[in-house]
C-alpha cells in the first residue's frame, strides 16, 4: 500500500512554519498581477483566502452558490473562536492549544499542521479586530474570553451569540475592499460542478450560473476549494440547506484523495426532530452546557407518564432524575467533549429513558442555574438562545427544561491535503471544513472558525505563492481548450441524464432516505453488520434515484430542484465511501464509534497499533476506491487514552 | 430643476428638506403669535400694528425672501423625493404594508399637498391682495387684513375648512418635527425622547392656536 | 391546519407575473413557514407542476437569505424573526396567506419569490470596509474599545442584509441597511480613520442603485428581524453632514 507524503518540513515543531516561510519561493508584485486564482467558496476560509490573495496582488475570482458571498454557512456559527492569546493569564500557550486540539481529536490529526494552527491563532484575532469585528469587550476596553468544551483555559473570543457572522462579515468586507480595488471578482449564485485539469494541474472550473442555468468556464493558474463540510449527507443536520459536498466530490473524482470520510461530528445540543416534514436541525450553542444540567428520568414509569402528559418534568423529584453526564464523568460533568456527550445521550435514549414525543430527547435543565444565579443573569447569558428555542418549540425554557438531542454538525473528514494545503492534484488547494486537516477524529468547539481563517489569512498566501512562483511564465489559459470542452461536456451530460430520468419522486424523497440510512448505520454508533448493510442500501438507493427521480422545470432557468438533484447524486456516492471508510477503521476514535471497540464502561477504544494513520481514498470509478495511508507520527506529544472522568 | 439639483445625494436633499422644514416650523410660531392678536378685543388695533410692522420693516421684508425660498425648497424637494420614491418601487404590493410605527409619516406627501393647496388659497386671500394682484373684498382696504380675516372667518364654510386644515397641518407637523431632527442626525438617547415630546406638543398646540381663531369668530363674535 | 395560499409566480425577470392560488392541507402547527412551502413544492412536483422558487439557506435566522412578503409584512406576522423562523402556529386554521417577493426597483425579481439583492453587495464594495490588507496588524488589545462602543457597534453589525428594511419601507429605501454598516464601522476606533470617505461613497452608491429616499417612517426598524434601530440612520446622517461640511476640496 502506497504511503502518502505530507511534505512536513523538518526541524523542531515550533520552528517548522517559520523555517518553511523563510525558504519559500516568492512572486514579485509585477508578476502577481499576471497570475489568476479561483477560490470556490466564500465562507471564512474562502473569503479570507480571496481577500489575502487579492491583497497580495493576485487576480482572484471567488464563487459561491448563495445570492451573496456574505451568506456562506460560516455565518451560522454561534459560540466563538479559539486563540492562544493568554489574555486571561490562565496558563494558555501555543503549545497548550496545540495539545488540546490533538487530544480533542483523539490523536488522529497531523502534529505539524495543528501546531501551525495554534501558532497563527493569535494573528487571526488581530486581523479580525482590524477588519472591524466587534468582539465582546470588558469595561476596561480589553477583549473578553469565555471557556468552551475540552479545554481548561478561557481562550474563546466571541461576539455575542453571532461570532461566525461577525468573523465572516469581517472577511467579507476585507474581500469587498479587494473587489473595490479590482483584485477580486465575485461570482455569486454560481455552483462549481467540475475542476478542469490541464497537464496534471488544476487550471480552472466549470460552474453553473444558477440564474440563467448556463454552464460557464473559468480558467486560472491555481484553484482553491473552500466549500465547507458535507454533513448534509445525513439530510437532517445543522448545516445550511445548500451546504453540499459537490465541489469536493468532483475534485475527488478528478484525482484528489478523500481523507477520513467517516469522521463526522454529532453535536449533543440540538433541538430534537419534531416531525417528518422537518427540513433541518437547529443547534443550541455548546455554551448552554456551562450552566444547564442534562438529565433523563431514572424510572421508566416517569418516562411513560411524561409521554402521556400525566406529569410535567418539574414534577419529577430530584432523586428520580438521572444526571447521567455528572454520574459518568464526575471530573468534566456536563462539559465533556461533544462526541462523549452525544453518545451518552444516545445510550440513555436507546435504553428507553428518552423523553419527548419520539423518546429521542433528553432534558437540558436551567432550574438550578436560575436558582443559583437568578433569572436575570441566565437571561443575560442565554437570552437570545432561549428566545430562539421558544420560537421553534413554543415552550418557555425558563419554566420547563429544554429538550435536546444530538445532530450532525461538522465533518472532520475532507479532501486530503499536505502541509501546504495542496491536494493530490497539483495546483488544487483545499481550505476550511472542506479539507481534512486539523481536527483529527473530533473537533473541539470554537476551532473550526479558527482553522478556516488560519487557512485563508495566513497559510494559503504563503503556500500558494510557493506554488505559483514557477508559474509566472505560464500565460493565462484560453477557456476554449479541449480540456474545458471535455469537462463541460461531462457536466452537461450529467445534467441531461438527471433531467431525463423523469421519474415519479422529488429529490427530497431520496435525500431523506439516504439520511435515514446514514443516521441509523453510519451515525453515532456503528458496527460491522450495520455498515455492510449501509453500503448495500446506499447502492440500491442510488440505483433507484437514477431510475425514479423527478426534476421539474428546465435546465436553462432557475431550478432549485436540479441544484438539489446534482448535490444528492454526489451524496449518494459520498455516503457509500463514508460507510466503507467506517467499515475499514476497526477501532473507535473521536466521533467514529465502532460498537465492537469500546472499553468495559462504554468509552471509545482506539487501536493505535493498526489505525494511527489518515485514510485517503482515491476514486477508481463508481463505488471503487483505493486507500492510501498517511502514517501519523507523534514526535512531540505523548499519545494517551482520552479520559474525562 | 436642473440635473445638477437632482444629483445631490438623497441624504443632502433630506438635510435641506429638514432645515427648510425647521425654518417653517419657527415661522409658524411667529405667524401664530400675530394671528392670536386677532382675539384681542381692541378691534384689531394690536393685530394691525403687528401686520404693519411685518409688511413694512425692511429686515422682515428681507427675511421674506428666505421664507419663500424655504417654502419653495421644501415643496420642490418634497415632490422630487416623492417621485424618486415612487420610482424606487415600480411594482407595488398586493397587500400594502402596514407598520405600527409613526402612522402620519406615511402620508406626508398627502398632508403636504393639502397644505399646499390651502397655502395658495391663503395667498390669494391675503398676500396677493396686498400686492394688488387680487382685489380686496368690497369696501375693504387692501392692507386691512383684520377686516379680511373677519369676513373670511365669518363664512362658515371657510371657517370649517380652515379648522380641518389645521388638523391636517397637525398631522404633518407631528411627524415633521422629530423627523427633521432625525434627518439632521440630531439623535441622542437622552434628548430624543424630549424632542419627540416637544414635537407632539407643538403639533397639537400650534394648529390648535390657529384653529381657535375661526372658532372664536364663528361662535363668539 | 389548512390554508389558502396566494403566491406570486413569475417565470423569470422579464416575464409577466401573476398570483396563483393553492390550497394546502394537514399542516402541523409546529411546521415552519418554509417547511410548509417545501410540502407544497413536493406536492406540486408529484403533480407535475413547477414548484415555487424562494430563497433560503441557513433556516436559522442568520444568513439573511430568506425573504418573502407575507400578508403585507416582510418575514410575516411574527416580530423580530426571519421567515425561516416563522412557524405556522402564528396563523389561524383556514387563513388566506398572500406571499409576494420583496418589491423594489433595486431588487429585481429573478423568479417567483426570489429577488436579486446584489445591490447590497455593491454598496458594501463601495466603502463598507476598513482598508487593511492581511498581516502586519498590531495586537488586538493594542486599541482599547470601551464596552459600550463595542456593544453599539455589535448592535449595528447584527444586520443580516436580508433586505426586509427595503421591502418594508414605503419608499423602498435602503437607509437602515447602509446606516447599520456605516454605524458599525464609524463607532469603532479602527473604522474612524476613513469614516468620512466611507459614508460618502456608500450613500452615493445607494443613490445610484435606485433605492428610495428615507422619510423617517420607521417601518424598517419595526420590521427588521434583527431589530436594528433607526438611531443608526440618524448617526449616518450626522456622519454624512460632518463629512460633507468638513471635507477638503478634492485636488
Ligand atoms: C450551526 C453551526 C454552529 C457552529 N458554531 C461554531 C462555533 O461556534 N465555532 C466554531 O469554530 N465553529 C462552529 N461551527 C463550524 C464552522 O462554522 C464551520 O466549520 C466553518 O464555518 C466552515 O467554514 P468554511 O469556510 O470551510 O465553509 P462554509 O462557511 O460552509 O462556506 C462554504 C462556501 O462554499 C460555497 N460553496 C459550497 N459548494 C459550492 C459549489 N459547489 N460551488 C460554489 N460554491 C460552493 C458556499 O457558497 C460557501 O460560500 C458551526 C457550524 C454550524 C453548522
Ligand atoms: S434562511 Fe437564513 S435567515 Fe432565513
Amino acid at each position: 500500500m502506497t504511503v502518502l507524503d505530507s511534505k512536513t518540513p523538518q526541524g523542531a515543531l515550533a520552528d517548522k512554519w517559520n523555517n518553511y516561510k523563510d525558504h519559500i519561493a516568492l512572486v514579485n508584485p509585477a508578476n502577481k498581477r499576471k497570475l489568476d486564482v479561483i477560490v470556490v467558496g466564500t465562507g471564512l476560509a474562502g473569503a479570507s483566502a480571496a481577500a489575502s490573495l487579492g491583497a497580495l496582488g493576485f487576480k482572484v475570482k471567488a464563487f459561491c452558490y448563495q445570492d451573496s458571498s456574505r451568506r456562506a454557512h460560516s455565518i451560522a456559527a454561534q459560540g466563538g473562536i479559539n486563540a492562544a492569546k493568554n489574555y486571561q493569564n490562565d496558563g494558555d500557550s501555543v503549545y497548550r492549544l496545540f495539545y488540546d486540539t490533538i487530544k480533542g481529536g483523539d490523536y488522529r490529526a497531523r502534529e505539524a499542521n495543528v501546531y501551525r494552527l495554534a501558532e497563527v491563532s493569535g494573528d487571526i484575532i488581530d486581523q479580525s479586530v482590524a477588519n472591524g469585528v466587534p468582539f465582546a469587550r470588558e469595561y476596561g476596553g480589553l477583549l473578553d474570553n469565555r471557556s468552551f468544551g475540552g479545554a481548561q483555559v478561557s481562550r474563546t473570543f466571541y461576539a455575542r451569540g453571532q461570532t461566525g457572522q461577525q468573523l465572516l462579515l469581517g472577511a467579507y468586507s476585507a474581500m469587498s475592499y479587494q473587489v473595490n480595488k479590482g483584485n477580486v471578482e465575485i461570482f455569486s449564485r454560481h455552483e462549481m460542478l467540475d475542476v478542469v485539469i490541464i497537464d496534471g494541474r488544476a487550471r480552472g472550473i466549470i460552474a453553473r450560473n444558477l440564474v440563467t442555468g448556463e454552464i460557464e468556464r473559468y480558467a486560472a493558474h491555481a484553484v482553491v476549494i473552500a466549500t465547507g463540510g458535507y454533513g448534509n449527507v445525513f439530510f437532517l443536520s445543522t448545516n445550511a440547506m445548500g451546504s453540499n459536498g459537490t465541489a469536493a466530490w468532483k475534485a475527488h473524482k478528478k484525482g484528489a484523495y478523500f481523507a477520513n470520510p467517516c469522521f463526522t461530528q454529532i453535536h449533543p445540543t440540538c433541538i430534537p426532530v419534531h416531525g417528518d416534514y422537518q427540513s433541518k436541525l437547529t443547534l443550541m450553542s455548546e455554551s448552554l452546557r456551562n450552566d444547564g444540567r442534562i438529565w433523563v428520568p431514572k424510572r421508566k414509569e416517569d418516562v411513560e407518564a411524561l409521554r402521556n402528559g400525566k406529569i410535567k418534568p418539574k414534577d419529577i423529584a430530584e432523586e428520580n432524575r438521572d444526571y447521567y453526564l455528572e454520574r459518568r464523568y464526575p471530573a468534566f460533568g456536563n462539559l465533556v467533549p461533544r462526541d462523549v456527550a452525544s453518545r451518552a445521550a444516545k445510550e440513555r435514549c436507546d435504553a428507553g429513558f428518552g423523553v419527548g414525543e419520539t423518546g429521542l430527547a433528553v432534558f437540558l435543565d436551567f432550574s438550578s442555574a436560575i436558582n443559583r444565579l437568578g433569572k436575570k443573569v441566565v437571561e443575560e447569558r442565554y437570552g437570545n438562545l432561549f428566545q430562539m428555542y421558544e420560537k421553534i418549540v413554543d415552550e418557555n425554557p425558563y419554566e420547563t427544561p429544554m429538550m435536546i438531542y444530538p445532530a450532525v454538525h461538522y465533518t472532520m473528514g475532507g479532501l486530503w491535503v499536505d502541509y501546504e494545503l495542496q491536494s493530490t492534484v497539483k495546483g488544487l488547494f483545499v481550505a476550511g471544513e472542506a479539507n481534512f486537516s486539523d481536527h483529527g477524529a473530533n473537533r473541539l468547539g470554537a476551532s473550526a472558525l479558527m482553522q478556516g481563517l488560519a487557512d485563508g489569512y495566513f497559510v494559503l498566501p504563503y503556500t500558494m505563492q510557493n506554488y505559483l512562483a514557477d508559474q509566472i511564465s505560464v500565460p493565462r489559459f484560453d477557456t476554449n481548450r479541449s480540456e474545458f470542452d471535455e469537462a463541460e461536456k461531462q457536466v452537461k451530460t450529467l445534467i441531461d441524464k438527471l433531467m431525463n430520468v423523469k421519474g415519479s419522486q422529488p429529490v427530497d424523497h431520496f435525500h431523506r432516505q439516504l439520511g435515514k440510512i446514514m443516521w441509523d448505520k453510519v451515525g453515532m454508533a456503528r458496527n460491522k453488520k450495520g455498515l455492510e448493510e449501509a453500503v448495500k442500501e446506499i447502492q440500491a438507493l442510488r440505483a433507484e434515484f437514477w431510475k425514479d427521480v423527478r426534476i421539474p422545470g428546465e435546465i436553462n432557468e432557475v431550478n432549485p430542484e436540479l441544484e438539489k438533484a446534482i448535490r444528492v447524486a454526489d451524496f449518494l456516492e459520498l455516503g457509500e465511501l463514508m460507510a466503507m471508510d467506517a467499515l475499514h477503521r476497526e477501532e473507535s476514535c473521536g466521533g467514529h464509534f465502532r460498537e465492537e471497540y469500546q472499553t468495559p464502561d462504554g468509552e471509545a477504544l482506539r487501536q493505535d497499533e493498526n489505525f494511527m494513520y489518515v485514510a485517503a481514498w482515491e476514486y477508481k470509478g463508481e463505488g471503487k476506491y483505493e486507500m492510501y495511508k498517511e502514517p501519523l507520527n507523534y514526535e512531540f506529544i505523548e499519545v494517551k487514552q482520552r479520559n474525562y472522568k | 430643476m436642473s440635473n445638477k439639483f437632482l444629483k445631490y445625494s438623497s441624504v443632502t436633499k433630506k438635510i435641506v428638506m429638514s432645515l427648510a422644514g425647521l425654518f417653517l416650523i419657527v415661522f409658524l410660531v411667529m405667524h401664530l403669535s400675530i394671528n392670536l392678536l386677532l382675539l384681542k378685543s381692541d378691534d384689531g388695533a394690536a393685530y394691525m400694528q403687528a401686520v404693519h410692522f411685518m409688511t413694512t420693516n425692511p429686515i422682515v421684508k428681507f427675511m421674506e425672501i428666505f421664507l419663500f425660498g424655504g417654502f419653495l425648497l421644501h415643496i420642490i424637494l418634497g415632490i422630487v423625493l416623492q417621485i424618486q420614491n415612487w420610482q424606487a418601487r415600480p411594482v407595488r404590493y398586493k397587500v400594502e404594508g402596514f407598520s405600527q410605527k409613526s402612522f402620519f409619516s406615511k402620508y406626508m406627501i398627502h398632508t403636504g399637498a393639502i397644505i399646499f393647496v390651502f397655502l395658495i388659497i391663503h395667498f390669494i386671500n391675503f398676500y396677493f391682495v396686498k400686492l394688488g394682484w387680487v382685489n380686496p373684498p368690497e369696501g375693504v382696504d387692501k392692507h386691512d387684513f383684520y377686516q379680511m380675516a373677519g369676513i373670511l372667518f365669518s363664512n362658515h364654510f371657510y371657517a370649517i375648512l380652515y379648522v380641518i386644515l389645521m388638523i391636517v397641518l397637525g398631522f404633518h407637523l407631528n411627524h415633521a418635527f422629530q423627523s427633521a431632527f432625525q434627518s439632521l442626525g440630531l439623535n441622542h438617547t437622552k434628548y430624543t425622547p424630549a424632542i419627540k415630546a416637544i414635537g407632539t406638543i407643538y403639533s397639537i398646540v400650534v394648529p390648535l392656536g390657529f384653529a381657535i381663531i375661526p372658532l372664536y369668530f364663528l361662535l363668539i363674535k | 391546519m389548512n390554508f389558502t395560499l396566494k403566491i406570486w409566480r413569475q417565470k423569470n425577470a422579464k416575464a409577466k407575473g401573476k398570483f396563483v392560488t393553492y390550497n394546502i392541507e394537514n399542516i402541523s402547527e409546529s411546521c415552519s413557514f418554509l417547511e410548509m412551502l417545501d410540502i407544497l413544492n413536493n406536492q406540486l412536483i408529484e403533480k407535475g407542476d413547477d414548484p415555487v422558487s424562494f430563497d433560503h439557506d441557513c433556516r436559522e435566522g442568520i444568513c439573511g437569505t430568506c425573504s418573502l412578503y407575507i400578508n403585507g409584512r416582510p418575514h410575516g406576522p411574527d416580530d423580530a424573526v426571519t421567515t425561516c423562523q416563522l412557524h405556522m402556529r402564528r396563523f389561524k386554521d383556514g387563513d388566506t396567506i398572500v406571499i409576494e417577493p420583496w418589491r423594489s426597483g433595486a431588487f429585481p425579481v429573478i423568479r417567483d419569490l426570489m429577488v436579486d439583492r446584489k445591490a447590497f453587495d455593491k454598496i458594501i464594495q463601495a466603502g463598507g470596509f476598513i482598508s487593511v490588507n492581511t498581516g502586519g496588524i498590531p495586537d488586538a488589545n493594542a486599541i482599547l474599545i470601551p464596552k459600550d462602543k463595542a456593544d453599539t457597534a455589535m448592535d449595528a453589525a447584527a444586520c443580516i442584509g436580508c433586505g426586509a428594511c427595503v421591502a418594508a419601507c414605503k419608499n423602498a429605501s435602503a437607509m437602515l441597511f447602509v446606516s447599520a454598516k456605516v454605524s458599525h464601522l464609524a463607532v469603532l476606533p479602527q473604522g474612524k480613520a476613513e469614516a468620512s470617505r466611507r459614508v460618502q461613497a456608500m450613500v452615493a452608491k445607494m443613490d445610484e442603485l435606485g433605492f428610495g429616499n428615507c422619510t423617517n417612517t420607521g417601518a424598517c426598524e419595526a420590521e427588521c428581524p434583527k431589530q436594528i434601530s433607526i438611531d443608526n440612520i440618524a448617526r449616518m446622517n450626522r456622519e454624512f453632514l460632518g463629512a460633507k461640511l468638513g471635507a477638503q476640496k478634492q485636488k
